[in-house]
């Protein structure tokens, strides 16, 4: 194996710093929305250290924002969206290679950027060094933006005067919206949508999210449904030299995607 | 409180390792995996709606809410980037209330 050029690790380290900061930016919000929601800063900070997967982060706030009764279907809801890290896991492995407290490190920094980042790359060893670089500066930016969002909520008092109950709702829009790349997603969406509201008044907190995630199964009979626009991107039947042959494919899938 | 949290890091992190460890075919079923990125989608959706459109108590109510997730739709159509869909939807529903509604 040879080394990366430098004009080719210059670039791919500049990739992984621009989704860094995209991404590591919106943590301001979700710090000020977990305050809102009742948590302490402490908590929240403990959040996007240890459970750091922004999707789940966001659902495990919105779900103990109406008090801890909240918490076994915040644990669900989060647990649920953190399934794709564990298939994104699987085609970053066969990427990596690591063992010991490397693969440790590296299956907590697997979450949808990174992921992206690294199987965009053409070539191994800079996927390889794409994904690090992007886990790395995301999880740094993520963090230090958590902990200043924390902070301007703490500041802040009542939550609903400055909109900040709008803009949780509107953070799973902004999460939801790349995923709509095809009309059976749009349909899922909208059957999920319809179930969760209509529960709402019969059923406990969370639990019409949780009820409303079976639409999913519509997926297994429907031929051809969607794809996730986030990662998949088949390592397993592809050499090294092949690879690159998807990179505009697994680039067009990716794109918008926060 | 904390016992919630660190419940659900840990079982984050379970999921993400398991990538690492389980053998690559487990879940490459073709129907497997069509369900398997369905379910964001199914979730956040929910997620979006309950938010949008519910109270405390689980009623249905329409308020200030509503009108910014439309404001942050239009703002997402218009490819703006994430941080500026959820800092519209928060103007829109503060505004809205400072003006006496929702």
């Amino acid at each position: 194996m040879t080394a990366i050029p430098p004009a080719r690790r210059r670039q791919v380290l500049r990739q992984s710093l621009s989704v860094g900061v995209a991404t590591g930016a919106y943590g301001v919000s979700f710090g000020a929305l977990s305050v809102a929601a009742g948590l302490s800063v402490l908590q929240t900070q403990a959040l996007s250290a240890l459970l750091f997967s922004g999707g789940s982060q966001f659902a495990f706030v919105g779900l103990v924002a109406g008090g801890p009764s909240g918490a076994p279907a915040a644990i669900a809801t989060s647990t649920l969206l953190g399934l794709r890290n564990g298939l994104y896991g699987l085609q970053v492995a066969r990427m990596l290679h690591v063992r010991g407290l490397r693969r440790a490190l590296a299956a907590h920094l697997t979450i949808d950027e990174s992921t992206a980042v690294g199987v965009a790359q053409p070539e191994v060893r800079a996927g390889r060094l794409g994904f690090w670089a992007t886990g790395i500066a995301v999880f740094v930016l993520w963090n230090l933006m958590t902990l200043a969002g924390a902070l301007i909520g703490d500041a802040l008092g009542d939550p609903r005067t400055y909109g900040l109950d709008a803009a949780a709702a509107a953070a799973f829009c902004g999460l939801l919206w790349p995923r709509l790349k095809s009309r059976d997603a749009f349909a899922i969406a909208a059957v999920a949508a319809l179930v969760a509201v209509l529960l709402a008044p019969r059923a406990p907190a969370g639990v019409p999210v949780l009820v409303a995630a079976l639409s999913a199964l519509l997926a297994a009979v429907w031929p051809t449904a969607h794809r996730d626009p986030a990662p998949p991107h088949h390592w397993a039947d592809e050499s090294e030299e092949t690879a690159d042959t998807t990179d505009d494919d697994a680039a067009r899938r990716r794109g918008g995607a926060p | 409180m904390w016992t919630a949290i660190l419940l659900a890091c840990a079982l984050a992190f379970g999921l993400k390792a398991l990538g690492y460890v389980v053998p690559a075919h487990w879940l490459e079923g073709q129907r497997t995996s069509r369900v398997t990125s369905a379910l964001p989608v199914a979730l956040l959706a929910a997620l979006v709606a309950v938010q949008t459109v519910t109270d405390p108590s689980g009623s249905l109510v329409v308020d200030a809410r509503l009108v910014a997730v439309a404001a942050a739709c239009v703002a997402l159509a218009l490819r703006a980037p994430f941080l500026v869909v959820v800092v519209v939807a928060a103007v829109v529903a503060a505004g809205l209330r400072a003006l006496g509604w929702g």
